[in-house]
This record gives structure tokens, C-alpha cells and sequence, in this order.
């Protein structure tokens, strides 16, 4: 733990030092989005202030010097995740984009009717709508892998829905509504022995997992910035690069082409194929200091750090009376969601955000999943690696004061 | 009373809170104790403006001219926003309740419950009553 010292970790964040509503702010809201570093926030007004240009074809040295960081970046991903190059990085707006990308130029070519593709119960709406709508338009079926109570993947169903129709199958890594760790790794093998393509929605796996991508020898990869101490509106899209080629861009425009004529288009090589028009190149810059920050403060003592306060976390709510937690699968991160018997969720949140307690409430765009436990929503604490064992017991102590009213 | 007159009583009711966000909430929850409740089996589906964290059901009873006013929601906090509305709206006519502006909400620091298209704020709970009111 030489590297990882919380009064320091949260020095360098300076929205924690905030009061809300008069109280110290206690932000649980991390599933969300999480708060940034320092770093990240002047990267991004360095860049608006002294180098601001459009990138890669501007010949002037602004347009060199937001060229090489934006690419830098990429470069910091490509690492970050293990991908084998920076070809195999593609920037999008977020998870949700990532996963339309792929659903979107896959639908295009490789999708005949008839095929199917595997999602499961516990996935995000941004995991299951996409689908939808390319089954709709292209007549394939979709899958469902049902979700035990404990709130865990039945990779049994999981085998026995696989057909030779079946083309690919979309998992979510880590539950945003539950916080349960999926065993992606057996799945992409279940999903390789079976030649199907294989999707992983990282977004709530990207700040707290190991992640490597030829390790996990997943076809796609996706995720967000701004879940992982980055900015808003920065997603990217992992692929293998051999299937990137493969695939029709997603979104037609500048920097996505070689040559435009009215006879004939050719477009660009990897990754700029998929990045049409201007990216979100101020985010894109300010993501690279979040990879640095989490890098610097080690995934290893981060991940230490936050089972510790998970750990705590769960054995104090626990303890709460009158409560029901949702998802109580054993490998899970720190995201609790929970009900009251004598309280609505909305209630709850609403009278923690009066004494400055950020947390979520409502079905957190997993809909099906809800219904599945027989809920409409949930009131859901997350944590991140500078949230502390004195934020949890004042949360405790608060929840506890508002259920006994 | 008018309705102005009683957004009024009600900013007055509010002052002594000082915004406090605490005690505001759980002044609504107290309000909200005392609604003029919905029969459970009014609770139809036509009566629910449906949001997207809380139910909000609205009822209303035309005696003569006036228009009484029942309802209910699952969460107490909202229960005591729609019981302010029912104060404001209750025994009045379809011309009154039609032309009142809510002026009350920004004077007293609800402006969060205004809500937008997803959440069922005042704003919907308010047409609701409205529409109610034109339609019967």
C-alpha cells in the first residue's frame, strides 16, 4: 500500500472538499460517473488555452501538437487494456455508442436473418436496445441468459441458448445495478469454442478490473472515460483488429475517408475508419492524465483499497434493519443496491442528498433486471477508490437515523 | 380563497423552514400524511401519471361548479407535494383551476420538483389536475 494513501488520493480531487446542502459531501454516486482528478480537469483547460486546433490534418504546429497528444492517448488505452495496437482503439461518445458501432456495422455485413445473438438479464439498456433494433431490422432473435437470485450469470443457460445461428453474444463485466464480477474469461471462451463473436461491456469494469485484452481474447472490448476518473462524452471501442477490417464504418464524413468522389468513396485505414467527423478532442486529452492517475496509484493497491471498503461496506449494511440488498453474489464490487420495507427508494435518496449523501435511485437503466427481482428500483451506494471507512459509517449511521423516522 | 391566496399561506408555511433542505422534506412527508386519499380502487391506471422514480394518482369529484380533489402517490415525499396542489386546487372552479399559474414552487425552493419530461415533477402533477378539470 506504499503507493496508495487516501488523504492524499482525495487531496487531488478537489470536488470532495464541497458541501452540499450544508454537509460535507459524500459522494456514493460513483457507478454513475466518478469524480476527476486535478490532472484531468487542467489537461482539459490546458489544451482550450494553449493548444486548441483540429486534428491530423492541419499542418500547423497547434494542429501537430493536439494531433500527437490525442493520439497519445490512444497510445495510453492501447496500453491500459493490453490491445495488440493502436489500430485496434477506436474513440467514440461513450459505452452506449460503442456498443450502437458495433451493432450498427455488424448489422451492415455480417448479420444474415435468422442469426442470433446472446445478451443477458442483467445488462444495461444501452446493452439490450441496440439489439433490438438490429434484430428488428435485420429479423434476428435475441437471447437471454438468465440471472440466478443471488444476482449471477447461469452460464449453463448460457451454454444450453447457444445454437449454430448463434453469431454473437453481449456481456456486461461488472453489473452497474449489482456490482457482481461476471467471469468474462469462461464466457469468451464459451463464446470462442462456439465461434462467436464476443462483446464485453467494460464500463463499470474499466477503473476496477485487470483488464488485458488479449488475456481475455475477447473479440470487443467497451467502455468509458468518465467512469474511470476521466471526462464525459470520451467512450472507446476495443476490437480485434483482423475483425475491424472487416467491418463498414459506422458513421460517414471527414477523417473517416481516403479519397471522396461522386463515383467512388475509398475509406480510411484503421482505427480512423470508425471516427468520423471532429472527435471530442479536449476529452480525449483529459483521458490520458485519468489512465495516468489510475496507473500511478496502481490498479493493484486500488483494487486492495476498494475490497477493503467493499468489504466494510457490505458488513455494515448488512447490519441495517429493514433492508433488502439486491445482488449478493460473492464476487461483486462496491455497488449496493437495496430497498426498504418501510421507505420508498426515492424517498431515501432524497433525504440522503439532505444531509449531502449522493447516491442513485431508480431502475439505473436495467429495467428487465429490476422486474427479474420483482422491484421497479432500487436506492444504490457505489464506491470508488477515494471514498473512506468514515464516509460508509456516516452513511450508515444516516440511512439508519432516516428508516427508524 | 383564491388560489393565489392560498400559494400564498403555503410560501408563508415554507418561510419559517428557511430553506433548509432537511427540514423541508420532511415538512412535505408531514403534509403528505394528511392528503385527501384516494379510494385503493380508484387507482387505475388512468388516474396514474407515471413517472420515472415515484406514482402519482389523481382523482376528482365535480360538485356543482367545484372540483374536489383525491390522491395518493408510493412515495411519501411526493405524497406531500401533490397534497400542497390538492390545497391549492381543491373546491375551486374549472375557470380558476385552468388560469392559476404555481408561483409558490420557486418562492419556497422546490424548483427540483418542477421535474422534466422523465420525472414526475410538480410540472406533470399540475396538467394532470388541469386536465382533469377541462375534462369533466
Amino acid at each position: 500500500m506504499t503507493n496508495f494513501n487516501i488523504e492524499s488520493v482525495r487531496e487531488d480531487f478537489p470536488i470532495l472538499k464541497s458541501q452540499v446542502n450544508n454537509h460535507k459531501l459524500v459522494y456514493f454516486d460513483n457507478a454513475a460517473t466518478t469524480q476527476k482528478p486535478l490532472s484531468v480537469i487542467e489537461a482539459i483547460s490546458d489544451f482550450y488555452k494553449t493548444y486548441n486546433a483540429n486534428i491530423h490534418r492541419g499542418i500547423h504546429t497547434l494542429a501537430e501538437k493536439a494531433t500527437e497528444e490525442f493520439e497519445n492517448t490512444r497510445k495510453s488505452i492501447k496500453n491500459y487494456i493490453g490491445a495488440t495496437s493502436e489500430n485496434e482503439i477506436i474513440f467514440t461518445r461513450g459505452t452506449t455508442e460503442g456498443i450502437n458501432l458495433i451493432a450498427s456495422s455488424l448489422g451492415k455485413k455480417y448479420f444474415k436473418p435468422g442469426d442470433e445473438i446472446i445478451i443477458s438479464e442483467m445488462e444495461h439498456h444501452s446493452n439490450i436496445v441496440p439489439w433490438q433494433m438490429i434484430a428488428e431490422e435485420k429479423k434476428l432473435k435475441l437471447k437471454v441468459i438468465k440471472v440466478n437470485s443471488s444476482g449471477e450469470l447461469d452460464l449453463n443457460h448460457f451454454k444450453k441458448i447457444i445454437s449454430e445461428k448463434t453469431k454473437l453474444a453481449s456481456i456486461v463485466y461488472i453489473s452497474n445495478a449489482l456490482g457482481t464480477i461476471n467471469p468474462v474469461k469462461e464466457i469468451i471462451k464459451i463464446c470462442s469454442d462456439n465461434n462467436i463473436l464476443s462483446l464485453i461491456d467494460g464500463a463499470q469494469a474499466s477503473a476496477h478490473s485487470d483488464i488485458n485484452v488479449q488475456k481475455l481474447n475477447c473479440d470487443f472490448f467497451v467502455f468509458s472515460a468518465h467512469k474511470m476518473y476521466g471526462p464525459t462524452g470520451v467512450g472507446v471501442v476495443y476490437g480485434k483488429e483482423k475483425i475491424l477490417e472487416e467491418m463498414p464504418p459506422y458513421m460517414g464524413g471527414g477523417e473517416m475517408i481516403q479519397d471522396v468522389s461522386f463515383i467512388k468513396t475509398t475509406y480510411n485505414d484503421l482505427p480512423h475508419k470508425f471516427e468520423a467527423g471532429t472527435p471530442n478532442i479536449g476529452d480525449v486529452v483529459g483521458f490520458k492524465e485519468a489512465i495516468i492517475y489510475i496507473n500511478n496509484l496502481g490498479k493493484k493497491n486500488i483494487q486492495s483499497y476498494e475490497e477493503k471498503l467493499m468489504s466494510y461496506a457490505k458488513k455494515e449494511l448488512e447490519k441495517v434493519k429493514g433492508i433488502k440488498i439486491i445482488g449478493t453474489s460473492e464476487k461483486k464490487i462496491g455497488i449496493f443496491s437495496f430497498t426498504s420495507e418501510s421507505m420508498h427508494y426515492y424517498d431515501i435518496g432524497l433525504l440522503l442528498d439532505a444531509k449531502g449523501i449522493a447516491v442513485r435511485t431508480g431502475h439505473h437503466c436495467t429495467q428487465p433486471l429490476m422486474e427479474k427481482f420483482n422491484v421497479e428500483g432500487t436506492a444504490r451506494m457505489s464506491l470508488a477508490l477515494y471514498n473512506t471507512t468514515d464516509e460508509i459509517d456516516y452513511f450508515i449511521n444516516t440511512l439508519s437515523n432516516i428508516l427508524s423516522q | 380563497m383564491t388560489t393565489q391566496e392560498i400559494q400564498q399561506g403555503i410560501i408563508e408555511d415554507f418561510s419559517v423552514l428557511e430553506g433548509d433542505l432537511e427540514m423541508t422534506l420532511n415538512y412535505l412527508i408531514e403534509l403528505g400524511e394528511d392528503i385527501q386519499l384516494i379510494d385503493e380502487e380508484l387507482k387505475t391506471d388512468d388516474r396514474l401519471v407515471k413517472g420515472c422514480q415515484s406514482k402519482v394518482w389523481l382523482e376528482c369529484k365535480k360538485i356543482g361548479e367545484i372540483y374536489k380533489f383525491y390522491g395518493d402517490s408510493n412515495t411519501s415525499i411526493t405524497k406531500g407535494l401533490l397534497s400542497i396542489l390538492i390545497r391549492i386546487f381543491n373546491e375551486k372552479s374549472q375557470e380558476e383551476i385552468i388560469n392559476t399559474s404555481l408561483f409558490f414552487i420557486e418562492r419556497i425552493g422546490l424548483n427540483r420538483f418542477i421535474g422534466t419530461q422523465r420525472s414526475n415533477g410538480l410540472q406533470s402533477m399540475e396538467k394532470k389536475f388541469k386536465l382533469l378539470a377541462l375534462k369533466n
